[in-house]
């Protein structure tokens, strides 16, 4: 097999330079508009971005469509999902009793911090000094690489996107495909770098086999192994890992200590509960009917050792927010970042934040509201991501609920100020607003009836105007974040 | 207070306060595809796997042997196939690293996505799936579930420690979106329909 299209590139051939993200200055209001006009700049990369979403989204539609049941499934997704969490103590210490009678070893955290000091001790308890980790959010959200960077621990990232984010020292900008926003030419760039490839070859194939030598030795000298999660049986004591690569497997079964880091939202009660979201995640993220892997660990295998860590890391928190805490569904397929214009056209690190896209919008403040503020103005409320949600958040509706909790709030003036300068970053370049308005059309022409006309038309009810909370952002500010600093 | 009754105390203090009954979850399993074995073929294909056409009646093992011919090392977890590598031997997950082919029997498989369940028991070592460069799975076609829903009815989720659906091989498109087969772990999977050997009834 070869690609045609990437050739040994020319040594004087341009190349793009990648547009970075979003500039962070500690906790000042991020400006995503500042850093999508920048990744607008960047034609190539912006089209690439685009298409390549595009065509996720369009594939999750053939699926869709594929699935005479799809919307009875969503319906039972979030039906699930809504009973465990509002039964997640129960169904917390159901998991936990189980897998202790399994063999695993349960801890506790009640934020990041605590998350990486849990791992650095048991880490250190067993001496080991090197670990090889598939792809979680979670871990982002706890900055567990940095941590681990200063206590000693050399932490290798399995996933072939995670990796190449790891080695280029930039976030993940997608939850599903990390370097969705880099070119070949970048990962070339990056590679040569870091791994002492050729530069002018930006062939995939040579740069994903380099990667796959390079990591190989990595992952078989590897003293401890780490995996996220994407799914919690309570009654069985499960947590289950989806990869397309098998480097959760490898990170789990190759050294004999294995740690998995688990957001206490990822909680279902039954193992018959599990198919209606393992036939939707792949589906839904990437428009193929389940991932190459999905992996169920019950208990350690003889001889190793296996820790799982609950993380809460203001979820339970987040629970008690009225209008937001349906946003504990989210299975991080990625959807509404596919389908989603403005994410489609600015870039995951335009956001600044661990998770991006319409998602993010709604997630973020609630780790920082001020830091987030402006986010829930990075948003077209066409309500596209509502749709495809296979789990059923109303996001777009809660992007909405977030700008009047924003608005409420006093910095109004600089919020306004913000929200002009996103539409403007579309609006101010004609050929980027046909192009949007083109796209949006086609995207119509392939909706099936139910979608354009159903009760959640995104086109109208975004247009209502909803009720007046019953209390301002700054009282429900000092209620749910009054005791943090 | 400890964390775990820290977070527990967080949880209930912030439960919404709505009724949220768990629903009966259907199998959606009465229009199954004509023949489970041409679905799941045509799935698993599309996968990047291969189900590998059936030898001759009096030699059904003959296109793995075929595909064995040229392999550099062979480790076998499955009494039919013989290999240089007996992963009974192996105590290091590691020790597996220099593996060309692994043979193994999948538990069963599911006509909907194309996938093979491998347990720890199939395994003998977990590693073997992952380090060897190339898969091959021996697959009993009366062992075809129509969907997950069935797949998740069956008692392996409940007795392994260890276990996991295979759909293809290790793959990824995380550099525009260009297929890769082999990310990091085998860079194939054939799958043979073959009854599983009679069991030995002593």
């Amino acid at each position: 097999m070869s690609d045609s299209s990437s050739e040994r590139r020319p040594e004087n051939q341009v190349v793009e330079p990648q547009p970075r993200g979003a500039r962070v200055h500690g906790d000042r209001p991020i400006d995503q508009a500042e850093a999508a006009e920048r990744f607008i700049a960047a034609p190539l990369h912006q089209k690439q971005h685009d298409e390549r979403l595009w065509t996720l989204r369009s594939r999750r539609d053939g699926e869709m469509h594929a699935m005479p049941e799809w919307e009875e499934m969503r319906a039972l997704a979030a039906a699930i999902k809504e009973h465990t969490l509002t039964h997640l103590d129960k169904y917390l210490e159901m998991f936990e009793a189980n897998a202790k009678a399994n063999g695993i070893q349960v801890h506790w955290a009640k934020d990041g911090d605590e998350h990486n000091r849990i791992v650095q001790e048991i880490l250190e308890r067993r001496g080991a000094k090197t670990l090889i980790k598939s792809k979680s959010m979670l871990t982002e959200e706890c900055r567990f690489r940095e941590h681990m960077a200063k206590v000693g621990i050399e932490v290798i990232e399995t996933d072939l996107g995670e990796r190449i984010q790891q080695l280029d020292d930039e976030d993940p900008s997608h939850v599903v495909v990390p370097a969705v926003h880099k070119l070949r030419t970048d990962v070339a760039k990056v590679f040569a770098e870091k791994l002492g490839t050729d530069p002018n070859d930006s062939n995939i194939y040579h740069l994903a086999e380099a990667q796959r030598q390079a990591t190989r030795p990595l992952i078989l000298n590897a003293e401890a192994g780490m995996t996220g999660a994407n799914f919690v049986v309570a009654e069985t004591g499960t947590f289950v890992v989806c990869t397309n690569e098998g480097n959760a497997d490898l990170s789990a079964n190759v050294p004999n200590l294995h740690i998995a880091s688990i957001g206490i939202e990822k909680l279902i009660p039954r193992l018959e509960d599990l198919p209606v979201f393992i036939r939707m995640l792949s589906r839904s993220a990437l428009g193929s009917p389940i991932t190459q892997y999905t992996s169920h660990f019950r208990g350690p295998r003889a001889g190793g050792e296996m820790h799982v860590v609950l993380v809460d890391n203001g979820r339970s928190e987040r629970l008690g927010m009225e209008k937001f805490w349906t946003s504990l569904k989210c299975i991080r397929c990625g959807a509404c970042m596919n389908t989603c214009p403005v994410y489609r056209r600015s870039g995951g690190l335009s956001y600044g934040a661990t998770y991006s896209g319409p998602i993010g919008l709604i997630i973020d403040p609630t780790f920082n509201a001020r830091k987030y503020s402006n986010l829930p103005f990075s948003s077209t409320l066409n309500g596209s991501c509502t749709n495809v949600c296979p789990v059923k958040i109303n996001i777009h509706e809660q992007i909405y609920a977030w700008r009047q909790e924003m608005v409420r709030e006093h910095e109004t003036p600089f919020v306004k100020r913000a929200a002009m300068k996103a539409a403007g970053a579309v609006l101010s370049r004609p050929a980027i607003y046909r192009a949007a308005v083109e796209t949006g059309n086609a995207a119509i022409g392939s909706l099936p009836r139910f979608v354009i006309y159903n009760g959640l038309n995104a086109w109208g009810k975004h247009r209502e105007v909803p009720h007046a909370p019953a209390e301002t952002f700054h009282q429900w500010y000092k209620k749910n974040r009054g005791d943090k600093k | 207070m400890s964390s775990r009754e820290a977070i527990l105390a967080s949880v209930r203090a912030n439960l919404p306060k709505v009724e949220r009954p768990l629903p009966v979850v259907p199998h959606f399993d009465s229009n199954p595809p004509a023949s489970l074995i041409d679905a799941f073929g045509d799935m698993l294909k599309r996968m990047g796997g291969s189900l590998l056409a059936p030898g001759p009646v009096d030699d059904p093992l003959a296109p793995v042997r075929a595909l064995l011919a040229e392999s550099r090392l062979i480790c076998s977890a499955v009494p039919e196939i013989a290999g240089e590598r007996d992963p009974a031997t192996v105590t290091e997950p590691r020790a597996l690293a220099d593996v060309d082919h692994a043979v193994v029997r999948a538990a069963f498989g599911v006509a909907e996505t194309g996938s093979v369940l491998l347990t720890d028991t199939d395994l003998q070592v977990n590693s073997l799936a992952y380090l060897a460069q190339h898969l091959i799975v021996l697959l009993d076609p009366a062992d075809i579930v129509v969907n997950l829903h069935q797949a998740y009815a069956r008692p392996e989720f409940r007795e392994h420690h260890y276990a996991a659906f295979h759909t293809g091989p290790s793959a990824t498109a995380d550099i525009e979106g260009v297929l890769i087969l082999g990310a990091q772990g085998v860079r194939s999977l054939s799958v043979l329909l073959v009854p599983k050997p009679p069991v030995n009834r002593t």
